[in-house]
C-alpha cells in the first residue's frame, strides 16, 4: 500500500507544475451490452492554478483516447499473372485498436513536433513499426495503410478544433466511440500546452467491458469451448425442428 | 435494431441478418445446398471478420439443413443408405481437409487458394449444369425421353449395393470417393459442400434429382456439425448470437424453399442453381481480376 502511495506521488510530480488538470468524465465505464451501438463520452474539466493566468501564450488542450495495443499484419496486393494477390506483408508491432485525438486548435499550432515525438500524441506516432523489413519497397506505406483503413472505419479520429476552452480554465470535448469496440482499458490523456510545449499531463482510464449475456457467452466460448459448441449445435437443431413443426401445424391448421 | 455480437465484436443490424438468413434459407430448401457459398461472402461484406463468418456459417447451415431434411423425410425423398455412405466419406475428407488447410496456411496464400478454389469449382460446376439442364429442357420440349440409365465403367466396380430409394444398384466406391472429395473441399472452402455434392450425385452417381436434395441435406448436417465443433474448440470463432439471428431467418426460409422446390420441374431447379453458382463465380472472379480500391488489408498476426 505504501509503495503504491509512493508511486502515485511520483506520478503526480509533473502535475505539481504551475497548472494542472481537474478532470470529469461523463462515464468512466463503457458497458458493451447486447444492443450496444457506440457511445459518446463527454470529457470535461478545469485547469487548477495557484498563480494568475500567464499571458504570454494561450492555453491549448489536447485529449487522446487510446484503445488496447495489438500487433497488426498488413498485406499488400500486387498484380501477378493477371490476378491481384497478396505479395508483401509487414508486421506493425503495435497499433491501438482505437485512437482519437481532439485538440483545441489545428494540430500543428498546439503541439511542437519534438513534444509529439516525446509523448506519442499524433496518430502516426501512436503506431509503432520498428521491425519493418528493409527489403520491402515503401515499408512506411504499410503503417500509413493502417491509419487510412482504420480512419475509414471510424476507429482512428482526428478532431481538430473540437476541444472548447473557456477563459483558459474550463475545457470540454466529446469523443464518439464506434460500435465495433474491443474490450480493454482505454487510456485517456489530457495535455495542456502553451506555445506548443506540454506543460501538464493527466492520465486516466476508461474501462470498456462486455457485460451480462455478452460477457457470459464470451467467457463460455473461451473457457468451455466444447460445451459452447454443443450448445450452438443444440440451438441449431431445435430451431430447425421448431420451424419444421411450426410450418407443419400451419399447413394442417 | 443494432445487436452487438459477442465473439465477432462488431455491431450489426438484427433485421439485416434475419433477412439474409431467410433469403439464403429459401435457396437452401429449394436446391439442397447449405447456402454457405452465398452466405459467407455476404457476411464478409457486412463486416463480420472472415474467421467468425466461416465458423458461424457452419453452425447456421446445421439448422437450415435440419429444418429442410425434416420436410424431405416426410416426403420420403431421403436416401438414408446413400447418405450414410457419403457421410462416412465426407467426415474422412473433412479431417484430411483441415490438415491440408493448416499446411497451406503455413505456406501462406491460403486466402488466394480458397478464392481460386471457389472460382474454378463454381465455374466448372455451374457451367456444366447450365449446359446440361438447357439441353434437358430442349429435349423435353421436343418430346424426347431423357436418357438417364447409361452403363459406364462405374457399374463395373465391386462391392455393389442396392440403394432402394434412389433406384440404383452400384458399387459403394464412387459415392465414398465423392464424399471424401466433397469433405476435403468443404473444409478448405469453409462451406457445407452442397453445391458440389448435388451435381456430383446427379451426374456422377446418376441419382434422381428429387432424392438428391434431401440426401445432400442429410449428409450436410453432419459434416457442418463436425466443422462447427472443430471451429468452436480450436479457433473459438463460432458466434452464437450471429448464428441465432441467421438461423431464425434460415429455418423459416428453408421451409418456404422446400415447398417452392416441390412445385418446380427438376430441370428448372437445376438451371436456376446453375445460374446462381455462375453469378457468384463471376463476382469472385471479377474481384481477382479488377484492381481493388484498397491494396492493403489488415489482419491479426499469429492466429488469434
Amino acid at each position: 500500500m505504501l509503495r503504491w502511495i509512493a508511486l502515485l506521488c511520483l506520478l503526480a510530480l509533473p502535475a505539481s507544475a504551475a497548472e494542472e488538470v481537474v478532470l470529469g468524465l461523463s462515464q468512466d465505464k463503457v458497458a458493451i451490452t447486447a444492443n450496444f451501438d457506440g457511445s459518446d463520452i463527454l470529457i470535461f474539466g478545469a485547469v487548477k492554478r495557484e498563480q494568475p493566468i500567464p499571458t504570454d501564450e494561450p492555453l491549448e488542450v489536447i485529449v487522446t483516447v487510446s484503445g488496447p495495443d495489438h500487433p497488426v499484419m498488413v498485406r499488400r496486393k500486387e498484380k501477378k499473372f493477371g490476378i491481384w494477390v497478396n505479395v508483401d506483408s509487414v508486421l506493425v508491432d503495435s497499433a491501438p485498436s482505437f485512437y482519437a485525438v481532439a485538440t483545441s486548435n489545428p494540430f500543428k499550432d498546439v503541439l511542437k513536433d519534438v513534444e509529439d515525438l516525446r509523448y506519442r500524441i499524433s496518430i502516426k506516432r501512436a503506431i509503432r513499426s520498428v521491425g519493418a523489413a528493409m527489403n520491402i519497397r515503401g515499408a512506411q506505406s504499410f503503417a500509413e495503410a493502417v491509419v487510412r483503413i482504420r480512419k475509414a472505419n471510424g476507429l482512428y479520429q482526428i478532431l481538430e478544433n473540437q476541444v472548447v476552452v473557456d477563459q483558459q480554465t474550463l475545457f470540454r470535448t466529446s469523443i464518439a466511440m464506434p460500435s465495433n469496440l474491443t474490450e480493454g482499458d482505454y487510456a485517456t490523456r489530457i495535455f495542456l500546452t502553451r506555445g506548443g510545449k506540454v506543460i501538464s499531463v493527466f492520465e486516466t482510464n476508461i474501462d470498456v467491458r462486455k457485460v451480462g449475456l455478452e460477457r457470459w457467452l464470451y467467457n463460455l466460448s473461451r473457457q468451455q469451448p466444447f460445451v459452447y459448441g454443443l450448445m450452438s449445435l443444440a440451438i441449431a437443431i431445435i430451431a430447425g425442428w421448431g420451424a419444421s413443426a411450426a410450418f407443419q401445424m400451419l399447413r394442417r391448421g | 435494431m443494432q445487436i452487438y455480437l459477442p465473439i465477432a465484436e462488431v455491431s450489426v443490424n438484427a433485421f439485416l441478418l434475419l433477412g439474409l438468413g431467410g433469403l439464403v434459407g429459401i435457396l437452401s430448401g429449394m436446391f439442397g445446398v447449405g447456402g454457405g457459398f452465398l452466405m459467407t461472402p455476404l457476411l464478409f461484406f457486412i463486416g463480420i471478420p472472415p474467421a467468425v463468418a466461416v465458423a458461424t456459417e457452419a453452425n447456421q447451415i446445421v439448422a437450415s439443413s435440419f429444418s429442410g431434411v425434416l420436410a424431405h423425410f416426410r416426403r420420403k425423398t431421403v436416401d438414408l443408405k446413400m447418405g450414410t455412405v457419403l457421410l462416412i466419406g465426407g467426415l474422412l475428407g473433412a479431417a484430411v481437409g483441415v490438415v491440408l488447410f493448416n499446411y497451406l496456411k503455413a505456406l501462406g496464400q491460403v486466402d488466394l487458394l480458397v478464392k481460386l478454389c471457389y472460382v474454378v469449382f463454381l465455374g466448372v460446376i455451374g457451367g456444366m449444369m447450365f449446359i446440361e439442364s438447357l439441353n434437358a429442357i430442349r429435349n423435353t420440349k421436343k418430346g424426347k425421353a431423357p436418357k438417364r440409365k447409361k452403363h459406364n465403367w462405374i457399374h463395373g466396380l465391386p462391392f455393389k449395393v442396392r440403394f432402394r430409394t434412389s433406384g440404383l444398384y452400384i458399387s459403394v466406391i464412387p459415392p465414398l470417393i465423392v464424399g471424401v472429395c466433397v469433405g476435403i473441399l468443404a473444409a478448405i472452402m469453409g462451406v457445407g459442400g452442397g453445391f458440389i455434392m448435388v451435381p456430383a450425385m446427379i451426374y456422377l452417381l446418376g441419382m434422381p434429382t428429387k432424392v438428391v436434395v434431401g440426401t445432400s441435406l442429410f449428409q450436410i448436417i453432419f459434416v457442418t456439425a463436425f466443422t462447427t465443433m472443430l471451429h468452436a474448440t480450436t479457433n473459438y470463432t463460432v458466434d452464437i448470437a450471429l448464428a441465432v439471428l441467421l438461423l431464425v431467418g434460415g429455418v423459416v426460409g428453408a421451409q418456404i424453399g422446400t415447398r417452392i422446390g416441390v412445385k418446380m420441374k427438376a430441370e428448372q431447379l437445376r438451371i436456376l442453381l446453375a445460374m446462381m453458382v455462375l453469378a457468384v463465380c463471376f463476382k469472385l472472379g471479377l474481384d481477382l481480376l479488377l484492381m481493388p480500391s484498397e491494396l492493403y488489408s489488415l489482419g491479426k498476426s499469429g492466429g488469434h
